[in-house]
């Protein structure tokens, strides 16, 4: 039997792939979709508990859609501000993206 | 009636569209501004209107109270002396100013959803209006540097949120809403931290989340690279607005949740309390060593975030110094914003004509431009918290909060950080005092400039030298707890 358990570690998972891809990764692209994942982690965990902890209301379905829209926004920023690197670079390796430091 | 309410962010969301708009039609770029603020003085004007009011609105997920109403015109302020600092800077921007001013305004209007919204989805949403605006503005210039920063701010942004929705997830989850007064209900029936870990997991999330709008270490990594690349003008709303919005958004929401149960507010009390002892400590400590001014001021605004988070301490771990504390960071944030707006407005009349953000090209610089070196000075004596400016009034007023509620130490971390950074910021006036000039060329500054200098500065010292006036205003903010 699925539980509510199960839908939570399963989106706990996702949270630390994407988290570890976000951090790890050097690819500009590649954390965009890391942040996804832990984007899309947090949904399960949203709609799971709407369905086990209120059954009766949409609250948790709402927030993922609201997520979702947020998320896609979201990439559409960062894909544009990665091809302006693009352009000036020919990369989009953000481990080259070192012009600042302290 | 709800549209009333509404006012004024609604009119920012018309006046942002429109301004897009207008841009098309008009070759006279300079009516985008004008356009811009008066939509901004609308605002404000809707918000004095509404001054009073307690509404609910939107199916009681937005509260207009006069926390809400006071950060509008806080927000609302703040970025009229931005646009109007950024008439030079848009210049470079051909073809693009509607587009500036539009993001302008839509952030704006996310900052003020944020003090008003008492509900995460709308948290979220607001936030996020006001964080991808914040982005693409902090990217706007498009040359490597500027670039950079929106990058290394959305990405890292990008994640920030993602963890804030878990937290807000977690937090659901445990107590079956996201409206904060059904989180509360739930929450008044727990007890101890040891039983709820899941919940206690979710407030550490939403604190990460939101201490990377506010930037308290160890989520300031953004800062220095972001304030440095991005547009002038830009870093000067991100340093002041984005921020403050951040402090009402945290206010709100801890204070109303999770606030009112001892057991659960003293343990975040002392989170902030430390963290706030680490925050002002490594802003003012690595600010020593810079030497871009922006990134100076980066680092100067890390650790004025440390100070402001002592208010948010003294809320935790004493329930009964809600007033004081609360009065103290609105109080402190309308006074640093107003401060570090007027040094930034300075340093961007200084670099359009120099070129420059570094120290050592302000060697002098009373001699070619006194009266922004004299601005700049007194700003930085502000940031300080030297009298008769309002950083020493908010400083103190501040300070005395946090004593109120015990925290002694806290308080002695707080001065012995103010010491230390007396050091930097003075050693900047000490440069353009007592340097020799590289050149003798004066320099040349927009009216537009000298009005938000001017209007700045006046407003620093009438904060220090009449601070009572506007206390009894904070004093009188409440917000409506359900």
């Amino acid at each position: 039997m699925v539980g509510l358990q199960h839908y939570i570690i399963l989106s706990a998972v996702l949270f630390c792939i994407g988290l570890y891809g976000a951090l790890a990764k050097r690819n500009a692209v590649i954390i965009l979709m890391s942040i996804e994942i832990m984007l899309n982690a947090a949904n399960v965990a949203l709609v799971a508990f709407s369905r086990y902890v209120t059954p009766q209301l949409l609250t948790g379905q709402i927030f993922a859609v609201f997520v979702m829209t947020v998320a896609a926004a979201e990439v559409a920023v960062g894909l544009a501000i990665i091809i302006a690197l693009y352009r000036q670079k020919e990369k989009v390796d953000v481990g080259e993206v070192d012009l600042m430091k302290w | 009636m709800i549209w009333a309410l509404l006012g004024p962010e609604l009119l920012l969301a018309i006046f942002a569209l429109a301004v897009i708009l207008l841009d098309l039609a008009v070759k006279q770029k300079g009516v985008l501004a004008v356009f811009s603020i008066v939509g901004l003085l609308g605002s404000i004007g809707a918000s004095l209107a509404l001054w009073g009011t307690n509404g609910i609105a939107l199916n009681n997920m937005l509260v207009i109270d006069k926390y809400a109403l006071f950060f509008d015109v806080l927000f609302a302020a703040a970025a009229i002396l931005v646009i109007l600092a950024s008439t030079d800077y848009v210049e470079k921007l051909k073809g693009f100013q509607g587009e500036y001013y539009a993001l302008i305004l839509l952030a704006t209007t996310g900052m003020m959803f944020m003090a008003s919204t008492r509900e995460l989805v709308s948290i979220y949403i607001s936030l996020e209006l006001t964080s991808i605006s914040l982005y693409i503005l902090a990217g706007f210039l498009k040359d490597a540097k500027s670039t950079e920063a929106g990058l290394k701010y959305l990405l890292l942004g990008s994640v920030s949120s993602a963890v804030l929705v878990y937290g807000m997830a977690l937090v659901f989850g445990t107590t079956g809403g996201t409206h904060l007064g059904v989180i509360w209900n739930a929450v008044k029936g727990l007890n101890g931290i040891a039983d709820n870990p899941t919940l206690i997991m979710g407030i550490v999330f939403l604190v990460a989340g939101f201490g990377f709008k506010i930037a308290t270490v160890p989520f300031q990594m953004w800062v220095p690279d972001v304030y440095e690349g991005a547009p002038t003008p830009v870093t000067a709303y991100l340093s002041v607005a984005s921020k403050a919005a951040g402090f009402a958004v945290i206010l709100r929401v801890f204070f109303e949740a999770f606030g009112r149960a001892p057991w659960l507010s003293q343990s975040w009390g002392m989170l902030f309390a430390i963290l706030a002892a680490i925050t002002m400590t490594v802003g003012n400590v690595v600010a020593i060593n810079q030497t871009n001014i922006k990134r100076l001021l980066a680092y100067s605004s890390i650790a004025h975030a440390g100070y402001i988070m002592m208010g948010l301490a003294a809320v935790g771990l004493m329930e009964s110094q809600l007033a004081l504390a609360r009065s103290g960071i609105l109080f402190y944030l309308a006074g640093y914003g107003l401060t570090n707006l007027g040094a930034f407005i300075a340093i961007i009349a200084i670099s359009n004509n120099t070129g420059s953000d570094l120290i050592d090209d302000y060697k002098g610089m009373v001699r070619r431009a006194p009266v922004l070196s004299l601005g700049l000075a007194f700003t930085l004596i502000s940031l300080t918290g030297l009298p008769p400016t309002a950083g020493f009034v908010a400083k103190i007023y501040l300070f005395n909060a946090a004593l109120q509620s015990g925290l002694l130490w806290l308080v002695i971390v707080g001065v012995l950080n103010s010491v230390i950074s007396a050091y930097y910021y003075l050693r900047v006036v000490k440069t353009m005092y007592l340097g020799e000039p590289a050149s003798t060329e004066r320099l040349s500054s927009s009216g537009p400039l000298r009005v938000a200098l001017t209007a700045s500065c006046f407003g620093v010292l009438f904060l220090g030298v009449l601070p009572n006036t506007v206390i009894q205003v904070t004093e009188a903010i409440k917000f409506l707890v359900s």
